[in-house]
């Protein structure tokens, strides 16, 4: 994906850049990235929704501007320019959040900040953005932001079915259903996130047992 | 003005409300650097430092915004302190020990996206902290940080020698060691009054 030919490209190239994201390079299942906001704020379905979209917005914008600017930063000073694109981005998702909903800004609290030393977004702007036209660079953000808000979201549902047996604030389960607390705890991030890294590596596995029998 | 201890702060920094095993903040060097002890060790040694510095920057650079009306430009210019001072840690570790410098290799320019430095900085600010707790708290969790990844890197020095299924082995493994001492630690809830 090295070359840059700007308009040139073909559709399917496109559609490459956005599907990476979703499921072969997923940032948090398959990559391992930017596990910090993954486990802090996912103890229920609405932070995870809010964080994942947070995200997907600093991380199409950032990709955007660092593809416009890309021929014009000079080498060395690359990583600090991306980072201060990222911050403005964050510095806008940051009183916007403020302005839509003040509920979701208390609990999501400086963790909208901390969006800005997510690894995942300097990743994109130094392995994609920095190298490639703008148009693929949105679709690249895009495709990436929204595996991270599809983890954000498997892990957040699991962890406030288990642990308050309901979804969104609904319940689920009816009045007779103990909560099993330790998924809304620290740890329950720890143990959710391992079984979903468990369950890829599975998956994986037996994809590969297959090929080979075939 | 918050009311709170020096010394609440730093047992709650360091053992209750910990970064990495309650707070979910530095994870990434937490898996990254914790496969041996010794790098785990000089790895957070620098941590607290970076860590301190930053915190008393980032209070002068606080109190400057607030005066100017500047609140805005709070997120960017605390990651313009911890990137700079980043670069002088290493700089010195450069000068100073040569063999510590390859060592952490890729991890010490790492040490800006490491969101724990960050974390300190931005809390300190959202809970008003004076200077004198300001400092304490950016010592006692960037012990915290320390701590737990000197007591992960002890745990997984002694499971290279074990027999683990495939399936299990790398992040996964060290998450659920992570979930479990994360219980552990719960159990200093409460120390401190």
């Amino acid at each position: 994906m090295g070359h840059d030919h700007g308009a040139t490209v073909s559709p399917s190239e496109n559609m490459e850049a956005f599907l990476n994201g979703l499921w072969k390079q997923n940032p948090v299942f398959v990559q391992v990235l930017g596990t910090c906001p993954t486990m802090a704020i996912t103890n229920s379905a609405r932070n995870a929704v809010a964080m994942g979209l947070a995200t997907l917005f600093v991380l199409v914008f950032s990709n955007m501007l660092i593809s416009m600017v890309r021929r014009l930063v000079q080498k060395q000073v690359r990583i600090a320019t991306y980072i201060l694109i990222i911050a403005t981005f964050v510095t806008m998702v940051d009183y916007i959040i403020k302005a839509v909903s003040i509920d979701v800004y208390k609990a999501l609290g400086p963790f909208i900040a901390l969006i800005v030393v997510n690894c995942i977004i300097l990743g994109r702007a130094e392995a994609f953005a920095g190298k490639n036209p703008v148009w693929q660079s949105i679709l690249d953000g895009f495709g990436m932001g929204i595996g991270f808000f599809i983890a954000l979201f498997c892990l957040g549902s699991v962890r406030e079915i288990l642990g308050a047996g309901t979804l969104f604030g609904f319940s689920l389960f009816g009045s007779n259903f103990q909560p099993w607390v330790l998924f809304l705890l620290p740890s329950g991030g720890f143990f959710t996130l391992a079984s979903w890294l468990l369950v890829f590596a599975w998956w994986k596995e037996r994809g590969k047992a297959k090929e080979a029998q075939a | 003005m918050n009311e709170v201890s020096l010394g609440f702060i730093f047992i709650d920094s360091l053992l209750i409300n910990n970064f990495v095993l309650s707070v979910f903040l530095g994870i990434c060097p937490f898996i990254g650097v914790s496969n041996k002890l010794s790098t785990a060790w000089r790895m957070g040694v620098s941590v607290i430092f970076v860590i301190v510095v930053s915190s008393v920057l980032a209070y002068g650079t606080n109190s400057l915004l607030i005066a100017m009306h500047a609140e805005y430009l709070r997120i960017i210019t605390y990651i313009v302190i911890i990137a700079s001072t980043v670069q002088l840690v290493e700089m010195f570790i450069k000068k100073t020990s040569p063999a510590l410098f390859r060592a952490l290799g890729i991890y010490l320019p790492l040490i800006t996206t490491n969101c724990a430095v960050l974390g300190v900085a931005l809390f300190q600010t959202a809970r008003n902290y004076s200077f004198a707790q300001s400092v304490v708290f950016a010592l006692g969790s960037s012990m915290g940080f320390t701590l737990a990844l000197v007591i992960m890197s002890i745990i997984r020095e002694r499971l290279e020698l074990s027999d683990i299924p495939n399936l299990a082995k790398g992040t996964a493994l060290v998450l659920m060691i992570a979930g479990t001492l994360s219980l552990a630690f719960m159990g200093f809830a409460g120390m401190g009054g």
